[in-house]
């Protein structure tokens, strides 16, 4: 089994004639929080749909524990891999119950339909995401973070190693971001699940990734602790911004502070 | 557990029902049956339901044998069965393209049965008992083949399957009056009677075909109901959860395409049906998984077309309306209801 769980070689994606991700390679850290981010449209989102194959890749492959991950069944890569979309729906009067224990497709089968190792992933996914109380409610009627932590725990009882986040703090007031961001921290740190996320926030990224990888123009800019890459010309070459970056005060990790407010210049990628 | 479930383990077998579900599912199965008898037992010549009862048990005399079994019976199980099968159809085409405004009439799949079996009628010299049922099924098979390969782009995606089938129905509507035009006047009245949907006359040979298909298909289906589920959550989800997506869209597509075909070959086009069954079902309980929903839309379909078969013989007796009047009668206020609530809540279903 290779360190990482999860790889990108080589990797070419695109959509129709477009080549959105370029010739990629990644290894995503086992037990670790990582953060991709990057200017709209440097391919962070298709990166992180092709890690949990949802796009076919043109080129190279995606590797889950070092084997191709198009050649794995489904049901397996479901077993070991997670993923939360950018905004998932749930079907009309669903109650919160029954979504989270949907998570738990790839474990059953028709005569396995509601085992106790269900049952108990079910109710521990509720209590890590605070949502036991919520249970029978209908999702439709539950709030921006009250829903978005339902969404988590229907991957988290999907019981895989690897959870895949795209932008999971979007729509959600400042309260509820540092809410999902807090939960998934504890899951890496007291479980030892491995996190991947698309974030927008650069100061929310460089708090909570163990590992920080920077997107420009379908390939990877700069990867590493946030510390160690983040300062003004990374802001500068990945998001086309000047900024001053100091020690957040609070984490020590790197803080980004934009200097021009009215004129953007032109980012490197 | 909440929500009044109950949990059944025996070694590696686990299953969890949902005790609401079952309760309304019971409710429908008795409300079918009672109108089935109702249905046998009314008509021209009254046969009192013990009567009916016992002839049914084998100890009835000749006459009313010959009545009930050859001529009243039949005709209820093609309700009962074409019912049960555009229910089942309706659900699998609103859960697979997670849009709940979809049933086979809106997608075109009614409508290429309607322009084969038409086309048979008026064309055909000898257009016999056969012919047109046969037809209509292929037509309708024909159609669901041709709306998948349009709508293939690399995958297919719910409402593009939506639009391109809402092409193939008016396609299929032009094919209908083109037909039409080139008739001459018994043969066209004889189509528009098909067209309209009706059990009259239905005989044994009717119901085989319908009961073998759902006998084969329907247990399968409420099996890979779990499937619906998933794809309920959006395609990314459902193949993040281990679905294949496009192959099991394209098998539940299928097997809902070959259920309406079935139910129209033997009744004609029946409409609402398959649009209202699963509404129906969904009110009895909201947020249904498909395991429950799909055997209580097949027992709301069968319950709206007897019932509709049923008043239409009895609301201008001695004179019939076919059932496909008496379902669009029934189902259009409701689909306006249906509508009134979606505008003020924002999502229909």
């Amino acid at each position: 089994m290779s360190a990482s769980p999860l790889q990108a070689r080589e990797l070419t994606v695109g959509y129709d004639g477009r080549v959105v991700v370029d010739g990629l390679s990644l290894e995503i850290p086992r037990g670790l929080i990582t953060v991709v981010v990057g200017a709209n449209g440097c391919g962070k989102s298709t990166l992180l749909r092709a890690l949990a194959r949802l796009l076919k890749p043109r080129a190279g492959a995606v590797l889950l524990d070092g084997r191709e991950i198009d050649r794995l069944p489904s049901k397996e890569v479901a077993k070991r891999l997670g993923l939360l979309p950018q905004s998932p729906s749930a079907p009309d009067g669903m109650t919160v119950e029954d979504l989270v224990a949907r998570g738990r497709y790839p474990h059953q089968g028709l005569f396995r339909q509601w085992s106790e190792r269900d049952e108990a992933a079910v109710e521990a996914a509720l209590a890590a995401t605070e949502t036991t109380e919520l249970r029978a409610r209908p999702i439709d009627e539950l709030s921006g973070g009250q829903r978005q932590r339902v969404w988590i725990a229907m991957t988290l009882a999907q019981e895989t190693e690897l959870l895949l986040l795209d932008e999971p703090t979007t729509f959600l007031d400042l309260a509820h971001q540092i809410d999902v961001l807090e939960l998934l921290d504890g899951l890496v740190a007291e479980r030892g699940r491995t996190v991947v996320m698309v974030l927008h926030d650069i100061n929310q990224a460089c708090r909570y990734a163990d590992h920080l990888v920077a997107m420009c123009g379908g390939r990877i800019h700069a990867a590493g602790p946030p510390a160690d890459v983040v300062d003004a010309a990374f802001i500068r070459d990945v998001f086309g911004l000047e900024a001053e970056v100091i020690e957040d005060p609070v984490t020590g990790t790197p803080l980004c502070l934009p200097t021009t407010t009215s004129r953007r210049t032109t980012t490197r990628c | 557990m909440t929500g009044g479930r109950v949990v059944v383990r025996r070694g590696p077998v686990s299953l969890r029902v949902d005790l609401r579900v079952a309760l309304a599912l019971a409710a429908v199965s008795a409300g079918v049956l009672a109108a089935l008898v109702a249905s046998v037992s009314v008509g021209e010549f009254g046969i009192p339901i013990g009567d009916v009862v016992a002839t049914l048990a084998g100890a009835g005399d000749q006459a009313t044998e010959f009545i009930v079994l050859d001529l009243r019976l039949p005709r209820a199980l093609v309700a009962v069965l074409s019912g049960a099968a555009l229910g089942l159809a309706g659900a699998i085409f609103q859960a697979a393209t997670r849009n709940p405004l979809v049933s086979p009439d809106v997608i075109g799949v009614s409508g290429g049965a309607a322009v084969a079996a038409v086309a048979v009628i008026v064309f055909s010299s000898t257009a016999s008992a056969v012919a047109v049922p046969l037809a209509a099924l292929a037509g309708a098979i024909a159609a669901g083949a041709g709306l998948y390969a349009l709508a293939w782009r690399g995958g297919v995606d719910g409402l593009r399957l939506v639009l391109v089938g809402i092409g193939v129905a008016a396609l299929a509507q032009a094919g209908v009056w083109y037909v039409m035009t080139q008739g001459r006047i018994f043969e066209v009245a004889e189509a528009y009677l098909w067209l309209i949907g009706s059990v009259n006359g239905r005989g044994w040979e009717h119901v085989w075909p319908l009961a073998a298909t759902l006998a084969v298909l329907a247990p399968a289906i409420v099996a890979t109901g779990r499937r619906l589920d998933a794809l309920a959550l959006g395609d990314d989800l459902a193949r993040s959860l281990g679905v294949a997506v496009e192959r099991s869209r394209l098998l539940l597509l299928a097997t809902a395409v070959v259920l309406t075909a079935v139910a129209v070959a033997a009744t004609g086009p029946i409409g609402f049906v398959a649009f209202v069954a699963p509404h129906l079902a969904r009110r009895m309980r909201p947020g249904v998984s498909a395991q429950g929903l799909l055997p209580l839309a097949a027992g709301c379909g069968a319950l709206l077309v007897v019932i509709s078969d049923l008043a239409g013989r009895l609301a201008f007796a001695p004179t019939e309306l076919p059932v496909g009047i008496v379902t669009s009668v029934l189902a259009a206020p409701y689909f306006l209801v249906l509508l009134r609530r979606a505008s003020r809540v924002g999502v229909a279903g």
